[in-house]
């Protein structure tokens, strides 16, 4: 056997309060994709940063071919042939592909002026695009690129550093299926190549799919290795979580009638001329499946009134409503859990308190002027029922993982009477153990004769919890599934509306 | 409030100084010489800075002074409308062109900077204009006393001016840091975005602040107007947005937005008076009056930077 491109061993890291890291070893070989997967707060990003030098190990010892090595900081990290998809893109809109890939270390012409080299950068960067197989000139603004090809662009970065090993963080979080699958075929020539992949993901299909061998990290210590013949679901899970996750949800057969909550030919502004029409039952959750891109968020948001409805109408029980901003959504008992938590669900340097009472402020204020006690009392109250994990309501969010920030989210809007709620993406970004609470609250509120409608790209989520499924596929539904015949493939043809 | 406490630190320092090396600035005379102008700026401050929260800026203050200012001159000397009323439609004209100010900034969406960038250039001209490039003054009119003593008038030996302040600081503290209204304009200067999906109606609370804001400058213009008694078009209330800009960014306001409290912005009006102050009573050079402020401004806000990277 050869010998391991990357040996990390017996890493220790101690952070005031905190052991992130006790004896966590891990080996990656030449040309070899180690999955890395753990719930969040496991150590996997901490081990990450030790590599990219933005922090120092206490114990432990890392080789890279057999050398022992110290990093110090990234410019050690990109010596040594180590490079970094972050989940967040590091890229440059305003600039075209070639200035992405070279931004930096721009080679100059000879001469007084010391100008870029516009042709070497270019020709550089297409061989790279093409060895990527990306179809872009180099000379495109990022701008105009999908998040998908500016993916592509930050690979083609770190490959022309000489990278050996690549870091992926969450690669395909923001990813539509297609795209999905063309990342995944990219990661798989690049180890075809000889480069070795650190691939970390939430999404436990894509791993089984990849990997050649599955690290799983619990509480800041190596829970256990799946090699390839071992990878399955289920023993992620386990190992990860340390107990077998039971399914919460198990969705019942609609019963209620779907009428309950209904929109009639809403069409939004990105898809003008596209009218969409659907039925949520009282206590039903709707899933909704499709495409990035298929204009399901902008249903959403035109429904909870912050983007404007070109046409159409929304009945709750009968009667039409009349929704031109989100104060009418909310007045009406409609509220959306949007996608993006960190600009459009939180007040991210606020406090927990402040964030939970955000939506309904006016219920403990006499006058205009807050009563401060009550809202204390009942912001402790929902963070106790939710179980957001925080030394107290006084922590601002974002000090919190997703999952407790999503539960702020949530906390949020429990408050008042709900009667319709929206969640967009409701666990991108969460481990699984907060997914699991997520889904359960989810159950809950249909228990309790909430409509729920769950808009997710995760198709195991979809049918994990839908009692029916809509289909967009380019701000058309083209279908919706009765729980019986929902199923990945069924979804999938109407997603890319192949019929 | 550890913000506040450092500067509030500073101002007691510096008048400590002050006093020392001149004991001239205890006197009676200077002391309420410098709580009258504390009064009349602090109120413009405040102004300010509740547009600042919601991370907007409003440059044109100053030109509305200018031209509130020879409005109400002559609405009294040259119209003979009732003095009282008189104020009291100043006022309201202020809050009317903040009211302008908002429907461009929340409605129309354009750069609060620019609005009021424009407004600054377009109200210093009107001023010149209306009052025909002259200066303009209350000099005959008769009974008008109570309404100047507004300005330079005393009560128990405060001036009121710094009465009137530490009214409007009392109602601005309830409303910006007690209040519902208040929580939401923090979260919409702190996030536009999350507040409007939370159901807030960004749109209202962002040009309500310039309405505030414009019944506060209608305040300041009148006080000033019978404080100099003198209104010239082209020089009155010059600067006076950029020393309420100042005063609310050395008391902590931020102008990302989402931050500000009242106490900061008093406290930054007086830290900036006491300094004129000082370069007056110390001999310094009047023409070094404003690199005096800019350094101290700097400075303050450096010393905060470096605490804040010390944590």
């Amino acid at each position: 056997m050869t010998s391991p491109l990357l040996e990390m061993h017996g890493i220790g890291k101690r952070f005031p309060g905190v052991i992130a890291l006790n004896n966590v070893s891990l080996e990656v070989f030449p040309g070899e994709i180690v999955a890395l997967v753990g719930e969040n707060g496991a150590g996997k990003s901490t081990l990450m940063k030790i590599l990219g030098g933005i922090h120092q190990p206490d114990e432990g010892t890392i080789h890279i071919n057999g050398d022992a090595v110290t990093i110090h900081n990234v410019n050690d990290s990109m010596r040594l042939g180590i490079g970094f998809i972050h989940q967040e893109l590091n890229v440059f809109p305003n600039l075209d592909v070639a200035a992405n890939v070279y931004l930096g270390r721009e080679p100059v012409n000879a001469g007084f002026l010391r100008l870029i080299d516009r042709t070497k950068i270019e020709a550089a960067t297409a061989t790279l695009l093409k060895r990527l197989g990306v179809d872009v000139s180099p000379r495109t603004q990022l701008s105009e690129l999908s998040i998908a090809q500016q993916q592509m662009v930050e690979i083609a970065k770190a490959l022309s550093l000489n990278t050996r090993l690549l870091i992926m963080d969450e690669p395909t979080s923001s990813l539509t299926l297609t795209e999905t699958t063309r990342l995944l075929e990219v990661v798989q020539d690049l180890r075809a190549q000889g480069v070795s992949v650190i691939y970390i993901s939430h999404r436990l299909g894509e791993i089984t799919e990849i990997a050649d061998r599955v690290v799983v990290l619990r509480d800041g210590a190596n829970a256990g290795t799946l090699q390839r013949d071992e990878i399955t679901h289920d023993k992620m899970v386990t190992l990860m979580v340390g107990r077998a996750l039971q399914h919460v949800h198990t969705p019942k057969e609609a019963n209620a009638h779907p009428n309950y909550f209904v929109v009639e030919n809403l069409r939004t502004k990105r898809y003008a001329d596209k009218a969409v029409s659907f039925g949520v039952g009282k206590g039903e959750v709707l899933g909704v499946s499709g495409l990035i891109g298929a204009g399901r968020s902008e249903v959403a948001q035109a429904i909870f009134g912050v983007e404007p409805m070109l046409g159409g109408r929304v009945l709750l029980d009968g009667n039409p409503l009349l929704i031109k901003s989100s104060q009418d959504a909310i007045k009406h008992g409609i509220c959306l859990i949007p996608e993006d938590r960190r600009h459009l669900g939180l007040v991210m340097d606020w406090t927990i308190q402040d964030n939970t009472t955000l939506a309904t402020l006016t219920d403990y204020a006499k006058a205009g002027l807050i009563d401060f006690a009550a809202e204390n009392k009942v912001a402790v109250e929902m963070s106790q029922k939710l179980r957001v994990k925080a030394p107290s309501v006084a922590t601002k969010v974002s000090q919190l993982s997703g999952g407790n920030q999503q539960k702020v989210v949530l906390a949020k809007w429990l408050l008042q009477k709900l009667k319709v709620i929206i969640f967009d993406e409701p666990t991108r970004g969460i481990d699984i153990g907060a997914k699991s609470e997520i889904y359960e609250l989810i159950n809950q509120l249909a228990a309790d004769g909430v409509a729920v409608i769950v808009i997710s790209s995760d198709l195991e989520e979809i049918l994990r919890i839908s009692d029916r499924v809509a289909v967009l596929h380019e701000g058309k539904l083209t279908g919706i599934l009765p729980r019986a015949e929902c199923n990945e493939e069924a979804i999938m043809r109407l997603a890319v509306g192949s019929e | 409030m550890k913000k506040e406490l450092g500067i509030f630190i500073l101002l007691v320092v510096l008048c400590a100084i002050t006093a020392i090396l001149n004991p001239r600035f205890l006197t009676p005379v200077n002391l309420q010489n410098t709580a009258r102008l504390i009064g009349a700026f602090g109120i413009l401050s405040l102004g300010l800075g509740v547009v600042i929260i919601t991370s907007g800026i409003d440059l044109s203050v100053g030109s509305v002074m200018a031209l509130l200012g020879v409005l109400l001159s002559m609405a009294i000397t040259q119209w003979h409308v009732p003095g009282i009323i008189a104020v009291l439609l100043i006022i309201l004209g202020g809050m009317a062109l903040g009211s302008l100010h908002g429907f461009l900034v929340s409605k129309v969406r354009i750069q609060p900077f620019i609005v009021t960038l424009c407004g600054l250039l377009f109200y210093r001209g009107a001023a010149r204009f209306v009052a025909s490039d002259e200066t303009k003054g209350f000099g005959s009119a008769t009974g008008l006393e109570h309404l100047q003593s507004l300005a330079i008038g005393n009560i128990f030996g405060i001036p009121t001016p710094f009465v009137l302040l530490l009214i409007a600081s009392i109602v601005m503290w309830v409303l910006i840091h007690r209040s519902v209204y208040g929580r939401y304009l923090f979260a919409v200067g702190n996030n536009e975005d999350a507040a409007r999906y939370s159901g807030i109606n960004a749109r209202w609370i962002i040009a309500s602040a310039y309405v505030v804001c414009g019944a506060l400058t209608g305040l300041a213009a009148v006080i000033f107007a019978f404080y100099t008694n003198s209104v010239s078009p082209s020089s009155h209330g010059n600067f006076f947005e950029l020393y309420g800009i100042a005063a609310a960014v050395l008391g902590g306001c931020s102008l990302r937005g989402g931050e500000g409290s009242v106490i900061g912005i008093l406290l930054g009006t007086a830290l900036l008076q006491v300094l004129q102050n000082l370069v007056n009573l110390l001999g310094i050079p009047s023409s070094l009056n404003f690199a005096v402020m800019g350094a101290v401004i700097l400075m303050g806000v450096l010393a905060d930077q470096l605490l804040k990277s010390r944590k």
